[in-house]
Formats: structure tokens, sequence, C-alpha cells
């Protein structure tokens, strides 16, 4: 069933969010600390174990995917909510500051990027698709778009 | 007939929401398939577009919220909310391929710590450059060039005021605003085209909206990696400013 996939989501998400918390805490840090990251972590080990006992149906992959598909219209939204008036209308020092450190990570992302690509670390490059493209066919149990 | 409907949408704030995000991605989509020819991804218009609505919504209101500040569209505060960007981010998860993730766990961490460290140099330098000269206001000026939530989160801990604390919050959403604008047009420089680049990417450029919109605008595949790494990137600075980046600028200004 649908639900146990987004159910499998939800518990991966609170458990995720619950130890960046327990981590932040540990640590007296006052921001959750990659809780994100780790409920990621935790859904890719759950999936994995479940597919290799055959218990990720279908259906219940596609509670799953359907949550990954709309992660760009969230975006969409969350940047129809963003407070862009304070960005244009803040002074040189945030402009500067942000425009000098988006610049110079730019750089470094090129520079490390290169570095990897020649020395065979990264992956050969995704394959191009169309923007457009049916997103039913991403909703298979295992997808593979390469 | 025109209030039934506005009772109707005020009665339905996030689907409407839906179908209101729904109109806009459509409409980019059709721009970019005509107007660009394909060359511009209909969802880096569509995120250019949200926050020209953003502005808008800002322009007429006042407020901080963009357009969700405007009671017809309140539902976009819930459906672009932490809990659904996150919620979605984590789902993105499913796409993940492990083994292209762990040949990149070190570099991840290697993008995170320069990711961190190269915008708060950044943001110190330019607020010295200001004639700023308190080590309280540079370490929170430099700690917003990391994250909009770094920034605040290391000025309350070491006592910042206000409105130092606004403007570093400032410079952290104007860096967030231009990953998301720019990543898809630098994407080529930065050899943004497989995941282990996408990890240093989610690493350097931090801010998780950032990361994750600019990559949805880029290739939506290259999202679990980026976003991956990036989650981690607001803790660690909320790590490292109140305490060692602060003590660095202590021992250099103060």
């Amino acid at each position: 069933m649908v639900i146990f996939g987004t159910a499998l989501l939800a518990a991966c998400y609170l458990a995720g969010i619950a130890v960046g918390e327990a981590i932040a805490a540990l640590i007296g840090v006052k921001a959750n600390v990659g809780g994100v990251g780790i409920a990621m972590l935790f859904l890719i080990a759950a999936q994995h174990f479940l597919q290799k006992r055959g218990l990720f149906h279908t259906d219940t992959a596609k509670g799953v995917t359907f949550w990954a598909m709309m992660y760009i219209p969230v975006v969409v939204a969350m940047a129809a909510t963003q407070n862009v008036i304070v960005a244009v209308r803040s002074g040189p020092i945030a402009i500067l500051a942000a425009a000098g450190s988006f610049a110079i990570c730019i750089l470094f992302i090129s520079l490390i990027n290169r570095v990897i690509e020649r020395a065979h670390i990264a992956s050969a490059p995704l394959a191009p698709t169309s923007d457009d493209h049916d997103p039913a066919s991403d909703l298979s149990v295992a997808p593979d778009h390469r | 007939m025109f209030a039934l409907i506005e009772k109707t949408i005020h009665e339905s704030p996030l689907v409407t929401a839906f179908a209101f995000v729904g109109a806009v991605i459509w409409i980019s989509n059709q721009l970019g398939h005509h107007l660009t020819r394909g060359r511009i991804a209909g969802s880096a218009i569509a995120v250019l577009a949200g926050l020209a609505l953003a502005y808008a919504g800002g322009v007429v209101t006042g407020k901080s919220k963009g357009l969700a500040d405007i009671s017809l569209f309140g539902g976009l505060a819930l459906m672009g909310g932490a809990m659904m960007r996150d919620f979605t981010i984590v789902a993105t998860a499913s796409e993940v391929h492990v083994d292209e993730a762990k040949k990149a766990g070190w570099l991840g961490f290697v993008a995170l710590v320069l990711g961190t460290i190269l915008p708060f140099v950044v943001g110190v330098g330019v607020a010295f450059a200001f004639g700023q000269r308190d080590p309280v206001t540079l370490t929170t000026i430099g700690a917003g060039a990391v994250t909009y939530i770094v920034g605040p989160v290391t000025g309350a801990a070491i006592g910042a005021s206000s409105d130092v604390i606004a403007l570093s919050i400032a410079t952290g959403v104007v860096k967030a605003i231009l990953v998301m604008i720019f990543t898809p047009v630098f994407a080529r420089f930065m050899r943004l085209n497989n995941p282990q680049a996408a990890m240093v990417f989610g690493g350097l450029a931090g801010t998780v909206s950032g990361v994750s919109a600019g990559l949805a605008a880029t290739d939506r595949r290259l999202v679990p990696y980026g976003a991956l790494v990036a989650t981690f990137h607001t803790g660690f600075g909320c790590l490292l400013g109140p305490s060692l980046l602060f003590l660095a600028v202590k021992a250099l200004f103060g």
C-alpha cells in the first residue's frame, strides 16, 4: 500500500531529525546537526533492507517517490516565500559578503570538480534528459536513469 | 460569485498552493520550451518566478514571507516551509545510488569544511573593509555568509546586537538567492554533471535552500547527493561559528 512508503519516509524523517537534535544537545549547538542527512541515510538503509527481503513493493515505493517528485514544486513554493525584499534592500556589506563568498565557493567547486574528474574519482556525467519527460516513468521501484 | 470563490480558497490554503505552484511550473515549462527552446530548464525559470513573486508579495504587504503574506497565498508558507522542504529532500534519498555516495564521502567532508571557512573569511573581510572592528560583529556577519541560520545562531550565542544579527541574516539570504539563481548558469563551469561533483557543490555552496533549488534547476537527479552533504552545513557552521571561528577572530582583532 502507498501509505506504507509514506509512513516509512515519515518515520525516517522523524528519527533523523531526533538524532540531529540529540547530537546538537550533546555538543551544545543551537541548531539541528545534520538531521535531514541522517534521515536520508536511514531511508537508504531501510529501503535497501526491505528490497533485499522482497518487502519493498511497487506500491510502497510509490509512497516515497511521490514525495521525491514533489520536491521541485516545494522548492518553487519556498522561493515564493523568501524575504527577497530584505535581500534586495540590504546594504553593501550583505551584498558584497554574499556575492564574494559565493564567487569563491564557485571557484573552489570548479577547481575540486576538475581535479576529481581528472583523477577519475567522479563518475561519468549523467546522460542528458529532456526537462519535461514524463515523471511517471520515474515511479518505478528501482529507478535507473543512466 | 466572487465571494464564493474567495471563501473556497481561504478555507483550503494548502490545496490552493498546490494548484498555484502547478500553474507557475506549467507556465515556466512552456516559457522554457518555446522562448528559450529548452536551453533554460523550466524548473530554473519556475524558481526565478517564485523569487519574483516573493518580491512582489513583499512590496505589496511590506512583510517578510514573500507571497505567503497575501492571505490568498498563505498555503505557500506551509508548502514551502522547512517541514515540507526537509520531508521531500529526505524522499529524494530513495534515488541515491549508494556506491556513488560512498565514493565521495570524504570529499563531501572536505567541501563542508571549506564551505564553512571560506565564506566566513570573506564575510569577515568585507565587514572589516567597511570599518567594522568589533570581533562579535565581524564573527556574526562572517557566520551570516555561511548560511542565514548560522548567522543569527552564532550572533545570539556571542551576544551580537539585533541590527548586526539582521545584517547577518540578510547576508545569508542574499547568498541563498544567488546560489538559487546562478547555479544553473555556472553549472558547466563547475563541472556539475555527476553525483560526486554535486556532493562537493553541496558542501561548498552551503545553504540547503540554495543548494536544493540550484540543483533542482540544473539537474533533478543531482539533488539528493548535494542535499545529503548540504544538510550538515548549517549544523557544522553553528558548531564552529560561536566556538573556533569566534576565538580565531577574537585572537586576530580583539
